[in-house]
């Protein structure tokens, strides 16, 4: 379903064009249809550029990426969006919409597809009332805390029912016991019968998934078993 | 279609009310630009009005012989005006003329005395109007023909030619000079309105890459700020509107007793022309800067 192959990344240093940043050094794996990934890899590890790579936020320095045999780097600009209507974001900054509410920001997704003011109506609350923030419906987001906002930025990326959940340190800014919840929440979206790749550098996290593990360090991919543990 | 159409609207609306301090800065920015579009409009009107008044004042005049039969002149009017530089042509009588003359010296009993003596002494003039101070030299061709030559005692356009001249050259120079003077300004303010623009929506500038990531089309996202923008148009229009109304009322009669135009009426006679310039610069500006701005951020 994802691959990259031979995926390279490498910006200027502080915009200097003399020194180099690798963010992604030569990084070859695939990910299949169902599948709990999660991307292991210490802060600056390369895990938040492959994502972005994948979401055609950026162009790879070099190598190739597909999703469902489709090169993400042939899709024009102004198309990218049906590539990421098949996806669903998780960041660890949240990146809510600060002038919707918590219903309206997740009703946007809805609405970008253009489904239904049913569906709406419908899928809204439910899918509120899973992440558990039912009475929070009508809360903007600086009127939430960081789990709350957390989980009204999973239900976002769940509600449009995507083929992938990418989660980039969804947990990065929370404490132990949302932390628990969140990663609740993903593998009950993955049972579901949604992929999810989870990219993180909380050990306890990975140790207890008990699920694929690729390891990154300084941009390369340095071990990918399943049923991996947090090595670095 | 309907459906994308009215979450569209219903986005800008809400884009519109729920930032309404920036709303509110960008309709005020919007009311000074668009008022000061319009005043040009209505500027233009009281200086063509003032140039207009001014060339009424400028004519010639050509006088004939004592002898020179009425029905001759008259004849010589008909044909003058068929001279399509000529825009106006005036007959005065040896009659009139005396009593134009006694009515200005009527009190210089000197002037009044000698004319007593010497009896009518003026003679009978055509009184000339052209459209351009150029065209007065064909109005002097035409006496310069034998036919009339004989008949024509006088023409004074070579006494007049300096004054006729500095009056004209001073009306294209005022005309020229408002025309670059109103351009300029009409950038001015047109920059100015785009950069108000520009920013509030800098300031949505992260949200704009938050709903490309989650994957709502480039169209999707930039209606609702191009309806923002022309909402603030529409209201700073009217507001403008208003404004200016109150302005031509309220300044009328003074301008009026200044230079003798009528702003509060003028303003009435082109309202039109003042609503469909207040409205396009509103709309085309609050459309257009927005649809350009959000353009930037729109590369996520």
């Amino acid at each position: 379903m994802i691959v990259f192959n031979n995926v390279s990344k490498i910006y200027p240093a502080g915009g200097c064009r003399d020194s180099l940043t690798v963010a992604l050094d030569s990084v070859s794996f695939k990910i299949s249809k169902n599948e709990f990934v999660s991307i292991a890899g210490r802060s600056g590890a390369g895990k938040t550029t492959l994502f972005r790579l994948l979401m055609a936020e950026e162009k790879p320095t070099k190598g190739r990426i597909f999703f469902d045999d489709q090169d993400v780097q042939k899709i024009r600009p102004g198309k990218v969006y049906r590539l990421r209507r098949r996806l669903g974001a998780v960041f660890q900054d949240y990146k809510l919409l600060r002038d919707k509410t918590a219903h309206e920001n997740i009703a946007y997704v809805l609405e970008v597809i253009g489904a239904n003011r049913d569906e709406i109506e419908r899928d809204v609350p439910e899918v509120l009332r899973i992440v558990g923030l039912a009475d929070k419906a009508n809360n903007f987001p600086h009127e939430l805390s960081g789990g709350e906002r957390q989980r009204v930025a999973i239900a976002r990326a769940l509600i449009h029912r995507p083929e992938v959940i990418l989660a980039d340190e969804p947990t990065g800014n929370l404490d132990p016991y949302n932390t628990s919840e969140i990663i609740k929440l993903l593998l009950k979206i993955h049972e579901l019968g949604t992929t999810v790749v989870l990219a993180t550098h909380n050990k306890e996290i990975i140790n207890s998934l008990r699920k694929r593990v690729i390891s990154l360090e300084n941009g390369k991919v340095i071990r990918d078993e399943e049923n991996g543990r947090f090595i670095l | 279609m309907f459906t994308a159409l009215k979450r569209i609207i219903r986005a800008g609306w809400l884009n519109f009310s729920r930032h309404a301090g920036i709303s509110a800065a960008t309709i005020f920015i919007m009311v000074l630009t668009i008022t000061m579009i319009s005043s040009l409009f209505l500027l233009k009107g009281v200086s063509e009005f003032l140039i207009a008044t001014l060339q009424e004042k400028v004519d010639i005049s050509v006088y004939f012989k004592a002898t020179t039969e009425e029905d001759d002149i008259l004849r010589a009017k008909d044909e003058l005006a068929k001279v399509p530089e000529v825009k106006e042509v005036r007959y005065i009588s040896r009659e009139e003329a005396l009593a134009r003359f006694i009515e200005r010296y009527k009190n210089n009993e000197t002037i009044m005395e000698s004319l007593r003596e010497i009896g009518n002494p003026l003679l009978a003039s055509l009184n000339i109007k052209a459209w351009q101070a150029s065209q007065y030299s064909a109005v002097t061709d035409f006496f310069d023909k034998p036919v009339y030559k004989e008949l024509v005692d006088k023409v004074d356009y070579q006494e007049r030619k300096p004054v006729i001249e500095k009056v004209f050259s001073l009306s294209a120079n005022v005309n020229r000079t408002g025309l670059i003077f109103a351009a300029v300004l009409a950038v001015f303010a047109v920059l100015v309105a785009f950069n108000a623009i520009r920013m509030a929506i800098h300031d949505s500038r992260e949200e704009i890459g938050v709903m490309r990531l989650v994957g709502a089309s480039n169209l999707f996202i930039r209606l609702p700020f191009v309806l923002q923008g022309s909402l603030c148009g529409i209201i700073a229009g009217l507001l403008s509107l208003t404004l200016l109304a109150a302005a031509a009322y309220f300044l009328s009669p003074k301008v009026e007793m200044i230079s003798g135009f009528n702003l509060w009426q003028y303003f009435n006679a082109n309202f039109r022309i003042v609503l469909a310039i207040d409205f396009a610069a509103a709309i085309i500006l609050g459309i257009f800067s927005s649809a350009i701005a959000v353009r930037k951020y729109l590369r996520v």
